[in-house]
C-alpha cells in the first residue's frame, strides 16, 4: 500500500488543521482514542481514590478521612468505575477497532459518534465538577432513595450525580446504536455474519444490550430528579411512591451492565487467545452462542441484588434459578478458551499473560458468584466485603486484565510502537500478586461479618488484620499501574517500530499501516473466511468489482464507505460520510448548559441551553458536511 | 486509643456469620462449607486444566474440542448447578416459620443511626438491645422511619432490609445464652458504620425478669443529686427528643431512656454504657459520632454531675 502525497483520498481524510481540526474531528480513530485515553484517565482517577479509602481501613479506628469524605470517595469510586471506566472503555474499543476488524473505513454516523465522546467527557466532568462546588455525592454508585431522595440528600450533591450520570448514559446508547448499525451493515465484502471476529459478535451483543439496559436507568434518574426539583413523589411512601421501585429500575440496568462490561472484554480475550497460540479459536459457534445467551439470560437475574428486601423466598429462588443458569454460557466461554490454549503453542507475551491471568482470577470470582446467587447464603454475604471481594473478582478479573491484555495487544497498532515486555511483565506480576492479596482476605472478613460501605470498624472483633493485608495488597496493585503507565509513556519515545503486523494477527485491522491511515484501507479488502489474514495472505488488494478501484482512487473529493447487506454482507451501496462538524461539541455544550441549569434552579440558563440545543439540531440537520 | 475490653464484652466477641449460634445461621453456614467445597473442587480441576494447556505443545496426543467444552462447560456445570438449586431451597424452606406461633414478636424500627425496639406492642421501648429467650423463636417486624437499613444478627440469621412504608418479617431464634452484635447491613448514611446493636439470648426466666423490669417506668430518683439530675434532664434540651416513661410523654425522636442505665452501651454499640462514655457522649456527640442527629449539650460541671447520677439511676 502506497501513499502518494496529493492524493485525493489522503486529502479527504485528512483532519483539518489546527484547534479547530482538532475539535471538529469526526473519524473513528481519533473518537475512539479520546474515548480510551479518556476512561483510562478516569480508571486512574477511581483508583486513586480507592487508595484513600484503603489507607483508611488499614486500621480500625482510623482518623485519616472522616466520615463524609469517606462516603464521598466510595460513591465516586463505584460511579468512576462502573459509568465512567468500564462501560466507556469497552465501547472505546469497539468504536476503535471493529471498522478496523471489519475492513470499514469509520463509522456510519461520524458526527453521532463524536457527540456521544463529548457527552461522555462533558459529563464525566459534570460530576466531577461537584468537587469544587464541595457537593459531592454521597449515596453510592447506586443511589438508593430515601437516602438519596430531596429529604435525606438536601444538598446538590444527588443532582450533580443524577445528571451527570444520564450525560454519561446518553453517550452510552449513542455508542450502541451506532455500533449495532456499524456491525450489520458495514462489514467487509464476504464476511457474513458467521465470519465476524469474535470481538465483533461481542460488542453487537453488548451493544443491543445497551439498548434495552439504559433507556429504564435514564427514565429512572428522570423520575428521581423529579422528586428532588419539582416534589414528584416515585419514590416516596409518604405520599404512595415506592423506594422499591428505584431497586427494581436500577438493577434492571444493573445486573445487565455487569456483563455490558464483562463482554467486550470476553472479546478482547477471544481476539488475542488464537494470535498467542498460533491456532485457530477452539467451538467459535459456541463462544459466540454463548455471548448471545448471556445478553438474554443477563436480563433475569436483576432480582438476584435484591435477595434481602423481603421479596418471597418462591419469588427470590426464580432468580437464582437464573443467577445460576448463566454460569452455563459462562463455561462454555472459559472451557473453549482453555482448549485453544491446549491445542495451541503458547506464546507467553504480557498480552497472553493478562489473559491467563484473566482466567485464573474470572473462574475464581464466577464461583463465589454462584455462591452468592443462593438465596440464604446471600441473606449472610449481601452487602458485606464478601460481595465486594467476589464482584473485584469479576469486574478486575474480567475486565482489567482483558483491558490491560487489548492494550498491550493493540496499542502497537494505534501509536505504530511496541510496548516492552519485561516491563509489561512486571506490571503483570504485580498487578496479580496485588490483587490477590487485596481481594482474597476481604471473602474472610466479610464472613466474619463486615458489611461493606463503613469508613471505620471496632477494634478486636477480628477484622484488623484482614484488613491491614487488603491495604498492603492496594498499594501493590498501584504499583503495577505505575509500571504499566511508565511502559506505555516510555513507549511513545522508546517503543520499537511495531511494523503492521507484529503478533502475525488473524482479523484485519492488522492488514492496514500502524497507526492506520486516516481511511483505514486504500482498498477495501474481501473477507472469504474468519481468520483472512492467515488464510489469504497476502490479501487481494487488487482487481475486484469497479467500485472497489473506485474507492481506491476517489473522481470525487469525498469520504466514501461501501454498505453492505446484513447476513451475507453483499456489498449494496457506496455511502459517503460527513467529513468534519463542529455542531456535536456544540450539542454536547448546549446539553451541559441545560443540565446546569437544572443543577442551579435557573430558568434562564436552562432556556439558553435549550435554545443551544435548538441551535445545533438545525445546523447538524442542516448541513450534511459531507463535502470538503 | 479507646479502651476496647468493655466494648468488646458488651457487644460479643466475634460477629462471624460462620460462627452460628441459632438454627438459620447454622444450616446457612452449612450450605457455605458445601458450596466451598464444590466450588473448591471445581476451581481445582479447571485450574489443572489451564496449568497443562499452558505447558508447550507437542507434549500430548490429546486435542481437546468441542467434546471437551460440551462436557467441561456444560455437562459437569448443569449437574453441580442442580445439586445447588436443591440445596438452596432446602436452606431456604429451612429457615422459614414453622407452624407454631412465635413466641413472641418484637417491632424494630431502624433510625439514622440507631435502633428503636419495642415490645408488647409498644409498652416496652428501648433502644440498639435486644432481648431474646433462648431456644424460642422470635418474630421481629422491621421498618425504617426514614432511608433503607438492613437488620444483620450474622450469628442468628441472615440480613433483612428495613424499607420505609413497608414491614418485613424475620425469624430469629438464639439456640446458646450469649451476647451477640448486630449491624446495620445497609449503607444508610454518614454514620452507617457506627450503627451496631446488642442481641442479649437469655434463658426464658431471665429474659421474663428483663421484660418485666423495662415495662416499668423510670424509678423516683434515689438521693437529692439524682433529683436534682432529673430537673436538669426536664429543664433542658434533653427532654426534646428522649422520653422518659413516667416522666415526660412519649417521644421518639430519640432512644427512650426509660431504662438506660440496663443497657450495655450508649450510641447505637458504638461505646461501652460507663459513666465516662455518657458524660463525652452528652455533651459532645458530635466529635465521636460526626452526623449523628444527637446535638451537642451544653451543661455546667453540677448539672452534668447531676445529670449523670439521674440517668444511671434509670436501670
Amino acid at each position: 500500500m502506497t501513499t502518494v502525497t496529493g492524493d485525493r483520498l489522503d486529502d479527504v481524510w485528512a483532519t483539518r488543521p489546527g484547534l479547530v481540526g482538532w475539535l471538529g474531528a469526526v473519524n473513528h480513530k481519533q473518537v475512539g482514542q479520546r474515548f480510551i485515553a479518556t476512561a483510562f484517565v478516569f480508571f486512574l482517577v477511581g483508583g486513586v481514590q480507592s487508595l484513600f479509602m484503603r489507607y483508611q481501613l488499614g486500621s480500625p479506628e482510623s482518623t485519616f478521612l472522616d466520615p463524609e469524605t469517606y462516603n464521598q470517595l466510595f460513591t465516586m469510586h463505584g460511579t468512576t468505575m462502573m459509568f465512567l471506566f468500564a462501560v466507556p472503555i469497552g465501547e472505546a474499543f469497539g468504536i476503535y477497532f471493529v471498522p478496523l476488524m471489519l475492513g470499514a473505513r469509520d463509522m456510519p454516523f461520524p458526527r453521532l459518534n463524536a457527540f456521544g465522546y463529548w457527552a461522555y467527557l462533558f459529563g464525566g466532568i459534570f460530576l466531577y465538577s461537584s468537587f469544587l462546588a464541595g457537593s459531592v455525592p454521597d449515596s453510592g454508585w447506586y443511589a438508593y432513595p430515601p437516602l438519596s431522595g430531596p429529604e435525606y440528600s438536601p444538598r446538590s450533591n444527588l443532582d450533580f450525580w443524577l445528571l451527570g450520570v444520564t450525560f454519561v448514559e446518553v453517550s452510552g446508547v449513542i455508542a450502541a446504536f451506532e455500533i449495532v448499525v456499524l456491525i450489520l451493515r458495514f462489514r467487509a465484502p464476504g464476511m457474513a455474519i458467521s465470519r465476524m471476529p469474535l470481538f465483533v459478535w461481542s460488542l453487537l451483543v453488548t451493544a443491543t444490550m445497551i439498548l434495552v439496559a439504559f433507556p429504564p436507568l435514564i427514565m429512572g434518574t428522570v423520575l428521581l430528579e423529579l422528586d428532588r426539583k419539582v416534589g414528584t413523589g416515585f419514590y416516596d411512601p409518604a405520599v404512595g411512591g415506592d423506594p422499591m421501585l428505584w431497586q427494581h429500575i436500577f438493577w434492571w440496568f444493573g445486573h445487565p451492565e455487569v456483563y455490558i462490561i464483562l463482554l467486550p472484554a470476553i472479546g478482547i480475550v477471544s481476539a488475542i487467545l488464537p494470535v498467542f497460540t498460533r491456532t485457530r479459536i477452539v467451538g467459535y459457534t459456541f463462544i459466540a452462542a454463548a455471548t448471545v445467551a448471556i445478553g438474554i439470560l443477563s436480563f433475569g437475574v436483576w432480582v438476584h441484588h435484591m435477595f434481602t428486601t423481603g421479596i418471597n423466598l418462591l419469588g427470590l429462588t426464580f432468580f437464582t434459578a437464573g443467577s445460576l443458569l448463566i454460569t452455563i454460557p459462562g463455561g462454555v466461554q472459559i472451557f473453549a478458551f482453555i482448549a485453544t490454549l491446549w491445542r495451541g503453542r503458547p506464546v507467553f507475551k504480557p498480552p497472553l499473560l493478562h489473559v491467563i491471568g484473566f482466567l485464573v482470577v474470572f473462574v475464581f470470582g464466577g464461583l463465589s458468584g454462584v455462591m452468592v446467587a443462593s438465596v440464604p447464603f446471600d441473606w449472610q454475604a449481601h452487602d458485606t466485603y464478601f460481595v465486594v471481594a467476589h464482584f473485584h473478582y469479576v469486574l478486575i478479573g474480567g475486565v482489567l486484565f482483558p483491558v490491560l491484555a487489548g492494550l498491550t495487544y493493540w496499542l502497537p497498532k494505534m501509536t505504530g510502537r511496541m510496548l516492552d515486555d519485561r516491563l509489561g511483565t512486571v506490571a503483570f506480576w504485580l498487578l496479580f500478586a496485588g490483587f490477590n492479596l487485596t481481594f482474597l482476605p476481604q471473602h474472610v472478613v466479610g464472613l466474619l461479618g463486615m458489611p461493606r460501605r463503613v469508613y471505620t470498624y471496632p477494634s478486636g472483633i477480628g477484622w484488623d488484620v484482614y484488613n491491614l493485608l487488603s491495604t498492603v495488597g492496594a498499594f501493590v496493585v498501584a504499583a503495577g499501574m505505575a509500571v504499566f503507565v511508565a511502559d506505555v509513556v516510555r513507549s511513545r519515545w522508546r517503543g520499537a517500530p511495531a511494523g503492521d503486523d507484529p503478533w502475525g494477527g488473524n482479523t484485519l485491522e492488522w492488514a492496514t499501516t500502524s497507526p492506520p491511515e486516516p481511511f483505514n484501507f486504500r482498498v477495501i479488502p474481501i473477507a472469504t473466511t474468519r481468520d483472512p489474514l492467515w488464510d489469504e495472505r497476502p490479501l487481494d488488494l487488487a482487481g475486484g468489482p469497479a467500485w472497489r478501484r473506485e474507492l481506491a482512487h476517489p473522481v470525487v473529493s469525498r469520504r466514501e464507505m461501501v454498505s453492505t447487506s446484513v447476513l451475507d454482507a453483499a456489498p449494496h451501496e457506496v455511502l459517503t460520510l460527513p467529513i468534519h462538524s463542529l455542531w456535536p461539541l456544540g450539542l454536547a455544550a448546549a446539553l451541559g448548559v441545560f443540565l446546569i441549569g437544572v443543577m442551579v434552579d435557573r430558568t434562564s440558563i436552562g432556556l439558553v441551553g435549550l435554545a443551544g440545543l435548538a441551535v445545533c439540531v438545525i445546523g447538524w440537520l442542516w448541513s450534511r458536511q459531507d463535502e470538503p | 486509643m479507646r479502651a476496647w475490653g468493655p466494648l468488646v464484652a458488651a457487644v460479643g466477641e466475634n460477629p462471624s456469620a460462620l460462627r452460628a449460634r441459632g438454627p438459620a445461621a447454622a444450616e446457612i453456614a452449612a450450605l457455605w462449607w458445601l458450596m466451598l467445597g464444590l466450588a473448591a473442587a471445581v476451581y481445582a480441576v479447571t485450574i489443572v486444566l489451564l496449568a497443562v494447556a499452558s505447558r508447550r505443545a507437542g507434549r500430548y496426543t490429546l486435542r481437546p474440542g468441542h467434546g471437551f467444552v460440551v462436557v467441561c462447560g456444560v455437562a459437569v456445570p448443569a449437574v453441580i448447578l442442580v445439586v445447588l438449586m436443591v440445596l438452596t431451597i432446602r436452606t431456604g424452606v429451612a429457615t422459614l416459620a414453622t407452624d407454631d406461633e412465635p413466641a413472641l414478636t418484637v417491632q424494630v424500627e431502624g433510625r439514622q443511626f440507631w435502633w428503636d425496639v419495642r415490645y408488647d406492642d409498644g409498652a416496652v421501648v428501648t433502644a440498639n438491645e435486644l432481648h431474646l429467650p433462648v431456644g424460642e423463636q422470635v418474630e421481629v417486624e422491621l421498618t425504617s422511619d426514614d432511608v433503607v437499613h438492613s437488620f444483620w444478627v450474622p450469628q442468628l440469621h441472615g440480613k433483612l432490609d428495613m424499607i420505609p412504608g413497608r414491614v418485613n418479617r424475620l425469624l430469629l431464634q438464639a439456640d446458646e445464652p450469649g451476647v451477640y452484635r448486630g449491624i446495620c447491613g445497609e449503607f444508610c448514611g454518614i454514620q452507617h458504620a457506627r450503627m451496631h446493636f446488642v442481641v442479649v439470648a437469655e434463658p426464658r426466666e431471665q429474659f421474663d425478669a428483663w421484660l418485666e423490669g423495662q415495662r416499668a417506668e423510670a424509678a423516683e430518683p434515689a438521693g437529692d443529686l439524682a433529683a436534682e439530675g432529673r430537673e436538669v434532664f426536664l429543664g433542658t434540651s434533653c427532654v426534646a427528643c428522649h422520653a422518659i416513661r413516667g416522666e415526660t410523654g412519649p417521644n421518639a425522636i430519640g432512644p427512650d431512656l426509660t431504662h438506660l442505665a440496663s443497657r450495655r452501651t450508649i450510641a447505637a454499640g458504638m461505646l461501652a454504657n460507663n459513666r465516662g462514655n455518657l458524660a463525652g457522649w452528652i455533651l459532645d456527640p458530635q466529635s465521636q459520632k460526626q452526623g449523628a442527629r444527637m446535638p451537642p449539650t451544653n451543661l455546667e460541671g453540677p448539672q452534668l454531675q447531676a445529670l449523670l447520677a439521674y440517668l444511671e439511676s434509670l436501670e
